[in-house]
């Protein structure tokens, strides 16, 4: 994983609330076997709106997208993030986000930026014409204008970004915790310990 | 051992917790983990590159699913029928090299336990009361019907789980869904998770975990509860769940992956102690009386948008949220939906049984008992009965429901997704609409432009009947209340 620290530059003011993963990558495109060159198909629906912030080319590579509450429901399917970094999205800033969605974009490098609408609604003005500007060290928010917004994120997920950490090689080096805890189940919980299939 | 009163959630999650953070992640063991093959190739791919085994391959089962064409596998002959979309082809050969290749036993398109995962997992015994299951699937929220700690996860979880059998987790909140009285005749699961799902939006789970309470759930049947559960995601909850109790434990005996013997007595002894402890609490609660419960529809593309069968397509000014309003101004356009048209007089072109969401053998029944007797109308081109895995098939066929499905005019298919999110051949042309037993009306969810209306299998039977959304309680009576 990339490490992260400070995304800025053209943010897409989107805005649309309740954003289904469906939107942001239709299942067709979910055919792949690699996580590149999703970002063809990233948003592949709203590009056929007349006057979409996506093919605006004011947009283009633009490393921030701004939407609306609930950003990322829907299915599990993590080329939405894939697509969304192809696209060069690093950061998308809403006022709140599916569960699984938050941590496929976790996962994947991305950073979610949680504020209260008020905040949103301001950076989509902001967005129409000017930068935007978020460091992750100072979980701060800012504009061109002095505007200064602060926000929340898990302290793990933060260091893991700032350091690009790869999970699974963090969770195989706890192996002996993980051992003991299948050596207890196999006495207490046999029954999910083990399928037909187990050798023990 | 605590004394504290404790929910069900709360119990499952305590037996799984390995590690536990100063900042409250918690590592958490993973009993069963499912693999199909559109979100795994990545995730195989990775551990190859790091070198990684499969810690439990034992605990993990691939089945083939999404991309199946649900038309006939053999021909004539007894020859494989090739897979016309290489892409589809490409990434069904990836899991059934990567399966064994890891150690995973593999259920083949062409094997008669072959299914939609969250239909096998339940049926083949391999998902149990108070395991934690994960798959690279969101409605993986299914086996909460069973009452299991389950969930959908993304590739890099896939690939954390084949690596370490454990997922990084913190705890969710709790939200008790609780409908008590009597349900209606003709009022059937579905309607009633789609109903709980208007009431709560999209987004009124997010973060929590439901546990769906309350006499209409003590009373339903197991594949009711996996219906119900399967649709908590879309009410923005990660997971449902149903307290396991006689019912489901007559449910899970004896099936192929069930524990057998001691360890099936040690099973239920845990199992009995699940449910929630009198006396614990939830973060957030609602209560619906199952009296206010219609068969219900949507007529939106989002699952929220749901109307008694009765009701009216309504107007974005219906809404009192800005943006709600203009989410519905969008939607209407896109369904093609004029505010204040009577839903019975929407007609539809094209119907779909089928999904993890209702494909199972009662879903096939309910189908079948409204379509008996009855010819789909003229105006519906495309209708398909699509059951949920082999052994669906198997007893459907057993119990004669193919012969009423073709006698109706239908299609009866083989097992697979389907046109519930069309990744395999079935698709529902643009512009026209659907009357579907899926879980999504998203935006071209159903392919590009195509307009989908969620509802019960019976409803959507009778939607084939008549050419239209259909109160089935007008069109069956009698097979309603016999059925009662």
């Amino acid at each position: 994983m990339q490490a992260i620290n400070h995304v800025a530059g053209k943010a897409i003011p989107f805005g649309r609330k309740n954003v289904d993963t469906d939107v942001i990558i239709p299942a067709h495109w979910l055919k792949t076997v690699t996580r590149d060159g999703l970002g063809r198909g990233a948003f592949e629906a709203v590009k056929k709106e007349p006057g979409n912030v996506f093919t605006d080319p004011a947009n283009a590579d633009a490393p921030i997208l701004i939407a609306g509450d609930n950003f990322g429901c829907g299915s599990s399917r993590e080329h939405a993030a894939w697509a969304l970094l192809d696209m060069g999205v690093t950061c998308v800033i809403a006022p709140s986000f599916s569960d699984i969605f938050s941590g496929n974009a976790f996962k994947n490098g991305i950073l979610t930026v949680a504020l209260p609408q008020e905040a949103i609604d301001r950076l989509m003005e902001v967005a129409l014409t000017d930068p935007i500007d978020i460091d992750l060290e100072t979980q701060t928010v800012t504009t061109p204008f002095q505007d200064r917004f602060t926000f929340e994120i898990d302290a793990f997920r933060k260091h893991c970004l700032l350091n690009g950490l790869d999970e699974v090689g963090l969770t195989m080096a706890q192996g002996d915790a993980i051992s003991a805890y299948e050596a207890k189940a196999r006495g207490g919980l046999p029954f999910l310990a083990r399928t037909p299939a187990s050798v023990n | 051992m605590t004394t504290t009163p404790r929910t069900l959630y709360q119990k499952i999650w305590d037996a799984h917790v390995v590690d536990t953070r100063d900042d409250g992640t918690c590592l958490v063991y993973i009993d069963r983990h499912l693999v199909h093959e559109v979100t795994s190739p990545q995730a195989f791919e990775s551990l190859r590159a790091a070198g990684r085994p499969v810690r439990r391959p034992d605990l993990t089962l691939a089945v083939p699913d999404h991309n199946l064409p649900t038309t006939a596998r053999k021909d004539a002959a007894g020859n494989r029928v090739p897979i016309a979309d290489l892409e589809s082809a490409q990434q069904l050969d990836m899991l059934q090299k990567n399966a064994p290749a890891f150690g995973i036993r593999y259920i083949a398109d062409t094997d008669r336990e072959q299914g939609i995962v969250h239909v096998v997992g339940p049926e083949q015994g391999f998902s149990l009361p108070g395991a934690t299951i994960v798959c690279g699937d969101s409605h993986t929220a299914c086996h909460g019907g069973i009452g299991a700690l389950a969930f959908g996860i993304g590739t890099s979880e896939v690939e954390h789980v084949l690596a370490t059998q454990t997922l990084l987790l913190k705890q969710s909140k709790t939200f008790e869904v609780r409908v008590e009285g009597k349900l209606g005749v003709g009022v059937s699961p579905k309607d009633v998770v789609l109903h709980i799902i208007g009431v709560v939006g999209t987004g009124g789970g997010t973060g929590h975990v439901i546990e769906f309470c309350g006499n209409v759930f003590e009373e339903m049947t197991v594949e009711g509860r996996l219906t119900v559960c399967n649709m908590a995601i879309e009410a923005g909850a990660r997971a449902g769940l149903v307290a396991p109790d006689e019912t489901t434990f007559a449910y899970v005996q004896g099936r192929p992956y069930a524990p057998k013997g001691d360890d099936w007595d040690k099973a239920l002894a845990w199992w009995k102690g699940l449910a929630t402890d009198e006396g614990a609490t939830y973060d957030k609660s609602v209560h619906i009386r199952a009296e206010d419960i219609q068969p219900t529809v949507t007529w939106g593309t989002s699952p929220e948008d749901t109307s008694g069968i009765g009701g009216v397509v309504p107007a974005p000014e219906d809404f009192a949220d800005a943006s709600k309003r203009d989410a519905v101004k969008v939607s209407l356009e896109y369904m093609g939906l004029t505010p204040g048209t009577k839903l019975t007089d929407v007609e539809v072109q094209n119907v779909f049984i089928g999904s993890c969401t209702n494909s199972r053998i009662e879903d096939i029944r309910a189908a079948a008992q409204v379509l008996k007797g009855r010819h789909k109308a003229d105006n519906v081109k495309w209708a398909i009965v699509v059951p949920g895995s082999g052994l669906v098939k198997e007893q459907a066929e057993a119990e004669g429901l193919d012969k009423i499905i073709i006698d109706a005019g239908l299609e009866w298919r083989e097992p697979g997704c389907s046109a519930c999110l069309a990744m395999n051949p079935d698709k529902v042309p643009s512009g026209e609409r659907c009357a579907s037993t899926s879980n999504r009306n998203f935006t071209g969810r159903q392919g590009p432009g195509a307009r989908t209306h969620l509802m019960s299998p019976a409803m959507a039977a009778a939607a084939a009947v008549t050419g239209k959304l259909t109160d089935v309680r007008d069109l069956a009576p009698a097979e309603l209340a016999a059925a009662n």
